[in-house]
C-alpha cells in the first residue's frame, strides 16, 4: 500500500489540498485507512499525521479500520421507517451475520447506518460500496447478499445488463427519478449549448450577470440569497484567480431534486456555471458532488468529456479567449458541508468546518480566492434564464419570488417524486397535486426547515417571504407519531453537528435528552418550557445554519402541535423528578451482588 | 425503600428530651431550618461553624431544627429552610433527600457535591462493579486470606448506579457552590433568607473550589 | 475610517472594522470569551462572547464593527445566553474544579464566576474521555476540553509548523488529539504556553501541579474581568 500512496500523492502533485481526493483514493483501494498510510501522507507531504487524521476522521464514509470487503449503508430516515426499514434492518443484520456498526465476522461485509442519501422516493434504499438498491424488501436484501457471498460485486447485482457507467442507463438501472410534474424551466430536451455559449461570449460579462440580476432568481440552495447580486459582488473583485463552484451536497434529509437534475439534465448545471464562470471571469469550476451520489459521478465525466469535445469546456472555449473547465470533487459524508464555507474547507481536503464570516466567500472563498457557490438546481435554472431571458422567467412565479422551483415530494402521498412548482402555490394546492389524504403533518425545506400544519397553514404560500421551501417536502399522514419525527431529526443534527461551536455540538445532544423523555413520558411543563428556552439559545449562538436551525422541528410542533406533547407529559405524583428513574437507580446493586458473588464463588 | 421491621425502633422515633416552655416558644417564632450531610465529606456542614461570631446575630432570626450537629434523625415540623450538602449515592440519600424536600419550604443545595456530584462523582466514569471489584473484592489492602465479601444487606442501603446532583432528584430551590462554600458565602445566602432578601451571591465570594 | 457605534446606550468613536470584542474592552465594556485571545485571529467556537448587534444575537469577537451599529451587552437575554453558553461547557465535560490543577487560573471557571453562574441548568453528563499523558511535558485531560481549538491554531511545532494538537471525529464525539512525537520537541516554556494557552485544565504542563496557594493564584490576584479590560487578554 505504502508505493501506492507515492502514486496516488504523484497523482494530485502532492497537492495537500486535494486530500479529499488522496484520502478516496486510499479508502477505495484498501477499504479503510491505516495508520500507517496516514503516516507515510504526512511524511510526504510534510504534514503531522493528526493534520490528516483530523480530515479523514470528520467524514463518515472513512473508516480508519477494516470496515468489510463491502461497505453496507442502510438509510435511517424517517421516511424509510415509515416505509419498511425496519424489516430491511433486520433482513440486515440476518443475512450479513453482523449487527449494525459491525464487521461481519468473515470480515467480507460492513454494516452501518447512514442519514439520507437522496432517495426519499423510493426507500428503504441502502448503499453498498458505490452503487444503491431501492425500495428494499427483507426478500430482495436476501437475494443481494447471497449473490455477493457467491461472488457476484454489488455493482453486477446492481447493473445486470452491464451498462457502462458512463451512461446514463446506468444509473437508471438503479433509482427511478420520478419526474411527475414538469414545465417550461427544467428538464428540456435538445437544448443548443453551443449556441448559447456562442451568443453569450459575444456580450459583455456584466450583461450576463444583468440578465441574472433582472431575472431576481435567488439561490436555490435554501438560504435564497439574490443569484444575480452575488455574481456581481463577486465580479467587482479584481484578481485573476476565482471559482465557480456547485453545491451538489445535496444533503437536506428529504431532497433529491438535485440528484435528478444531474441525471437529467447535468448540462443545465455545466451551462450555468458556465455563464458564472464568464460573467465573473473564472477559470475553473468545481462540482461538489456528495459520496452519496458516487454512482453518476462517471456519467456526469462523461458528460463533461462531452462538452470538452464540442469545445464547450476546456481552454480557449469556441475559439475565444475564455478557459474554463469543470472538475467533481467527492465528499465523504458530512451534512454540514452543504454549508458553503465548510464545503470549501472540504474541497481543500480539511474538515467541513464552516468558517466565519465575513470574509464572505465571494472576497475569499477557495483557496482564499474569490468564489461563486451556487446549488444545482440554481445553474441549471440560470442556464435557462441566459437562454429565455430575464423578462420570460420573471413570467413565472410571483414579484417577489420570480420563477419555478422544484420540489422533492416524499412520505405518504399517492405520487411521491420530483414536482416543479411556480413560486406563489398554496400548500394545499400542493397536497392536492401529490395526492397527499388525511395529512396530520407537513415538513418543509426538511429538519432544518419548519413543520406547518395543513390544517392551519394550507393557504400559505410558497415564496421567499413565506414558505420558502428549498426543495424538501415530507408529508405525514394522521397515523404517524409526530414525535418520533421530531426525534428522528434531533439525533440527524446530533449526528451531523460539525462540533466546531458549542451550542450546537453540545445543545443539540441536550435537546435531544429532552426529547427523549418526552418520549418516554418523563417529561413535565419545565422541560417543555426549557426546550423552548434551549432551542432559542442554540439558534442564537451556533456559528452556521446548522445550529441556527436544528432546534426549527423541536420548536415548530411545539407550536402547531402542542397536543402531541402535552398528552404524554408525566403525572407528578409526588416531589420526585419524573426524569429520575428510581429503579434504574437502585437496582443495580443488588444485581452486581448477585453477580460478582457467583463469579467470587 | 427499606422499611423498619414490627421489632424495631428507628432511632428517630425515640423520645427526645423537651425543652422547658419559655425557650420553646422563643425557639418556635424564629425561622426553622433543617440541614444535612449526604454524600459528602461534611466540609460544607463544617464551613457553616466558619460563619463565627456572625452565627450570634443570625440565630436571634433562626433556629435549626434538625442538623448533623445535634443528630436528630427526622425533621420534627415543618420548616423553612433545608440546608443540603452532599450528593446522592445511595439510597437512604434519596430517602432523606424527598424526606427534607416534603418538609422543608426552600431547599439549598450546598456544595460541589449537592450541586453537581462533587469528588464522589469521580466515580462516574467508571462502571459500579469495577468499583465494587477495586473497593470489596479485588481491593489491595485485602489481607491475603480475606474472603471475598461484597456487602449487600435489607439494613444496608443499595449503591445508586452513579452520583446525582439533588436537583435531579427532586427540585432544589438554590444552589451555593463552593468546595466548601466559605462560612462568609453560606451568612450572605442564609442572612439574605432570614431577612426575606432575595438571595444575591456577590461575585467575589462565589467559588467552586 | 472613524465610525460611531452605541454600545448600551452609550455612542462610541471607534474605527471601522475593529473586532467588536476589542472595541467594547477599550471603552471599558466586560464581554466574557473563552477562546478569544487579543491579538490572534478569532477563531469564534466558544460563542460566550455572543452579544445583541442591532437586535440580533452575534459573536463579538467575529463581528466587525460599522458605523451606526447598536450593541447591547448590559441585556438581561444576553447574560443569560453568555452564562448557558458558559453551563452547557461544564455539564459537557467533566470540570471537577476542586481537584483540578487549573483551578484559579482557569478562565472557564474565571468566566463562569463572571456570568454568576452557581449550578448548570443543562443535565450533567460524566462523559468519559481517556487522558492521554504519553507525552513526556504534556498532559491531556480530555474530559475538560471545550473544544476552543486555541492550542490547534497556536501551539505548532517550532521547526515546522505542524500541528501538535489537533481535534478528530466530530460532532459530540470530537476529540483533542497530541501527537507525542511533535509533543516530545517541545521545550519546557512552550509546554507552558500551551498549558497556560488552554482556557481549561485539559493541558496541563507535567511537574507543575497546584504551583500557587488559594488565595495568590492567577484570577485571585487580578481578575479575568481586570485583565480583559486592560487589554491584557
Amino acid at each position: 500500500m505504502i508505493a501506492e500512496v507515492q502514486k496516488i500523492l504523484e497523482s494530485y502533485q502532492f497537492n495537500k489540498t486535494r486530500m479529499m481526493d488522496i484520502l478516496w483514493d486510499v479508502h477505495n483501494k484498501n477499504g479503510y485507512i491505516s495508520d500507517d498510510v496516514v503516516d507515510e501522507i504526512a511524511r510526504s507531504l510534510n504534514m503531522s499525521p493528526l493534520d490528516i487524521k483530523e480530515t479523514a476522521s470528520f467524514y463518515h464514509f472513512f473508516h480508519d479500520k477494516p470496515a468489510g470487503q463491502y461497505q453496507i449503508y442502510l438509510a435511517d430516515t424517517v421516511i424509510g421507517k415509515m416505509n419498511g426499514y425496519y424489516d430491511a434492518r433486520e433482513a440486515l443484520i440476518e443475512e450479513v451475520g453482523c449487527v449494525f456498526n459491525n464487521v461481519s465476522e468473515d470480515e467480507k461485509f460492513g454494516l452501518f447506518d447512514t442519514n439520507c442519501i437522496g432517495l426519499s422516493d423510493q426507500e428503504p434504499a441502502m448503499m453498498i460500496d458505490k452503487v444503491v438498491f431501492t425500495q428494499l424488501t427483507p426478500e430482495d436484501i436476501k437475494e443481494i447478499i447471497s449473490e455477493i457471498r457467491e461472488g457476484k460485486t454489488p455493482e453486477e447485482i446492481a447493473n445486470p445488463n452491464g451498462h457502462s457507467r458512463k451512461d446514463v442507463a446506468y444509473i437508471d438501472g438503479m433509482v427511478s427519478t420520478n419526474i411527475q410534474r414538469t414545465g417550461p424551466v427544467f428538464f428540456r430536451k435538445d437544448r443548443n449549448y453551443r449556441a448559447l455559449i456562442m451568443k453569450m461570449l459575444g456580450t459583455y460579462p456584466g450583461e450576463v450577470i444583468e440578465i441574472v440580476q433582472n431575472s431576481n432568481i435567488r439561490g436555490r440552495g435554501g438560504a435564497g440569497f439574490p443569484t444575480g447580486l452575488k455574481w456581481k459582488l463577486c465580479s467587482e473583485v479584481e484578481t485573476d484567480e476565482k471559482y465557480v463552484i456547485c453545491n451538489a451536497d445535496e444533503g437536506e434529509p428529504g431532497t433529491f431534486k438535485d440528484r435528478v437534475i444531474l441525471t437529467r439534465s447535468p448540462k443545465d448545471v455545466f451551462m450555468g456555471m458556465i455563464a458564472c464562470a464568464y460573467s465573473i471571469g473564472s477559470k475553473v469550476g468545481i462540482i461538489y458532488l456528495r459520496a452519496e451520489y458516487w454512482y453518476i459521478k462517471e456519467y456526469l465525466e462523461a458528460q463533461l468529456e462531452e462538452m470538452r469535445h464540442d469545445g464547450l469546456l476546456g481552454e480557449k472555449i469556441l475559439g475565444q479567449e475564455f478557459d474554463f473547465d469543470i472538475r467533481i470533487q467527492m465528499g465523504a459524508g458530512a451534512y454540514v458541508c452543504g454549508d458553503e464555507t465548510a464545503l470549501i474547507e472540504s474541497c481543500e481536503g480539511k474538515r467541513g468546518a464552516p468558517r466565519l464570516k465575513p470574509p464572505y466567500p465571494v472576497q475569499e472563498g477557495y483557496l482564499g480566492k474569490p468564489t461563486i457557490i451556487n446549488n444545482v438546481e440554481t445553474f441549471a435554472a440560470v442556464s435557462r434564464i441566459v437562454t429565455k431571458g430575464a423578462d420570460w422567467y420573471k413570467s413565472f412565479g410571483t414579484e417577489k419570488s420570480t420563477g419555478t422551483r422544484l420540489l422533492s415530494v416524499s412520505g405518504d402521498c399517492d405520487y411521491p417524486g420530483i414536482y416543479r412548482i411556480e413560486w406563489g402555490i398554496t400548500l394545499n394546492e400542493v397536497l392536492r397535486m401529490i395526492g397527499a389524504k388525511d395529512t396530520q403533518a407537513v415538513q418543509v425545506s426538511g429538519p432544518s426547515g419548519e413543520c406547518v400544519n395543513p390544517w392551519q397553514d394550507g393557504e400559505r404560500i410558497f415564496c421567499y417571504s413565506d414558505l420558502s421551501c428549498n426543495g424538501s417536502l415530507m408529508i405525514f399522514n394522521n397515523s404517524r407519531d409526530m414525535l418520533d419525527v421530531v426525534k428522528d431529526y434531533m439525533e440527524f443534527f446530533v449526528d451531523e453537528s460539525c462540533g466546531t461551536c458549542s451550542p450546537c455540538r453540545s445543545g443539540n445532544v441536550d435537546l435531544l435528552h429532552k426529547i427523549n423523555l418526552v418520549v418516554d413520558g418523563k417529561a413535565t411543563q419545565k422541560d417543555l418550557d426549557e426546550i423552548v428556552s434551549w432551542g432559542n439559545i442554540i439558534k442564537s449562538t451556533s456559528r452556521c445554519g446548522l445550529g441556527m436551525s436544528s432546534p426549527n422541528s423541536l420548536l415548530n410542533t411545539l407550536i402547531k402541535f402542542p397536543k402531541i406533547y402535552k398528552r404524554k407529559l408525566a403525572k407528578v405524583t409526588d416531589m420526585v423528578n419524573p426524569s429520575f428513574d428510581m429503579h434504574a437507580a437502585t437496582s443495580v446493586h443488588e444485581n452486581l451482588y448477585k453477580k460478582l458473588q457467583e463469579e467470587a464463588k | 425503600m427499606s422499611s423498619i421491621k414490627k421489632n424495631e425502633i428507628a432511632s428517630y422515633e425515640l423520645p427526645a428530651t423537651q425543652l422547658d416552655e419559655k425557650s420553646r416558644k422563643a425557639r418556635d417564632e424564629k425561622i426553622q431550618i433543617a440541614t444535612i450531610a449526604l454524600c459528602g465529606c461534611w466540609g460544607c456542614t463544617l464551613s457553616f461553624l466558619d460563619m463565627d461570631e456572625k452565627m450570634i446575630d443570625l440565630f436571634d432570626k433562626i433556629a435549626i431544627t434538625r442538623s448533623s450537629f445535634s443528630d436528630v434523625k427526622r425533621i420534627p415540623h415543618r420548616c423553612a429552610i433545608g440546608f443540603v450538602e452532599g450528593g446522592i449515592a445511595n439510597e437512604e440519600n434519596i430517602e432523606t433527600l424527598i424526606h427534607f424536600r416534603e418538609n422543608c419550604d426552600i431547599l439549598i443545595s450546598v456544595g460541589a457535591c449537592a450541586i453537581w456530584g462533587g469528588v464522589p462523582a469521580m466515580r462516574n466514569l467508571v462502571s459500579l462493579e469495577d468499583c465494587f471489584k477495586e473497593a470489596y473484592l479485588e481491593s489491595p489492602t485485602m489481607l491475603p486470606e480475606q474472603e471475598k465479601i461484597l456487602p449487600f444487606h435489607e439494613d444496608l442501603p443499595p449503591i445508586t448506579n452513579k452520583v446525582y446532583p439533588c436537583h435531579e432528584i427532586v427540585k432544589m430551590d438554590y444552589f451555593l457552590p463552593g468546595c466548601p462554600p466559605d462560612g462568609d458565602a453560606i451568612f450572605k445566602v442564609l442572612d439574605d433568607l432570614a431577612n426575606g432578601r432575595e438571595v444575591d451571591l456577590p461575585r467575589e465570594i462565589n467559588r467552586f473550589d | 475610517m472613524s465610525i460611531k457605534i452605541t454600545i448600551d446606550g452609550k455612542e462610541i468613536e471607534t474605527q471601522a472594522g475593529e473586532a467588536l470584542i476589542n472595541v467594547a474592552a477599550d471603552n471599558g465594556i466586560f464581554i466574557p470569551r473563552l477562546c478569544y485571545m487579543r491579538g490572534k485571529p478569532c477563531l469564534g467556537t466558544c460563542r460566550v462572547c455572543s452579544v445583541k448587534v442591532n437586535g440580533w444575537m452575534a459573536a463579538s469577537c467575529a463581528t466587525p464593527v460599522y458605523d451606526g451599529m447598536n450593541v447591547e451587552v448590559d441585556d438581561p437575554e444576553v447574560k443569560d445566553m453568555q452564562k448557558a453558553l458558559v453551563e452547557n461547557l461544564f455539564s459537557e465535560g467533566t470540570h471537577n474544579c476542586p481537584s483540578c490543577e487549573k483551578s484559579g487560573r482557569c478562565d472557564l471557571q474565571a468566566i463562569a464566576y463572571e456570568t454568576d453562574m452557581m449550578v448548570s441548568r443543562f443535565p450533567y453528563r460524566f462523559t468519559e474521555r481517556k487522558r492521554d499523558n504519553a507525552a513526556e511535558l504534556i498532559w491531556l485531560e480530555r474530559d475538560r476540553c471545550i473544544f476552543c481549538q486555541l492550542c490547534v491554531h497556536y501551539i505548532r511545532d517550532e521547526k515546522t509548523g505542524q500541528k501538535i494538537f489537533s481535534i478528530s471525529g466530530r460532532g459530540p464525539s470530537s476529540q483533542i488529539e497530541i501527537d507525542k512525537t511533535l509533543a516530545d520537541k517541545m521545550t519546557k516554556e512552550q509546554a507552558r504556553e500551551a498549558s497556560d494557552i488552554c482556557p481549561v485544565g485539559c493541558i496541563i504542563d507535567k511537574e507543575r501541579g497546584f504551583d500557587h496557594a488559594i488565595g495568590v493564584r492567577k484570577y485571585e490576584i487580578s481578575s479575568i474581568r481586570e485583565r480583559i479590560l486592560k487589554g491584557e487578554q
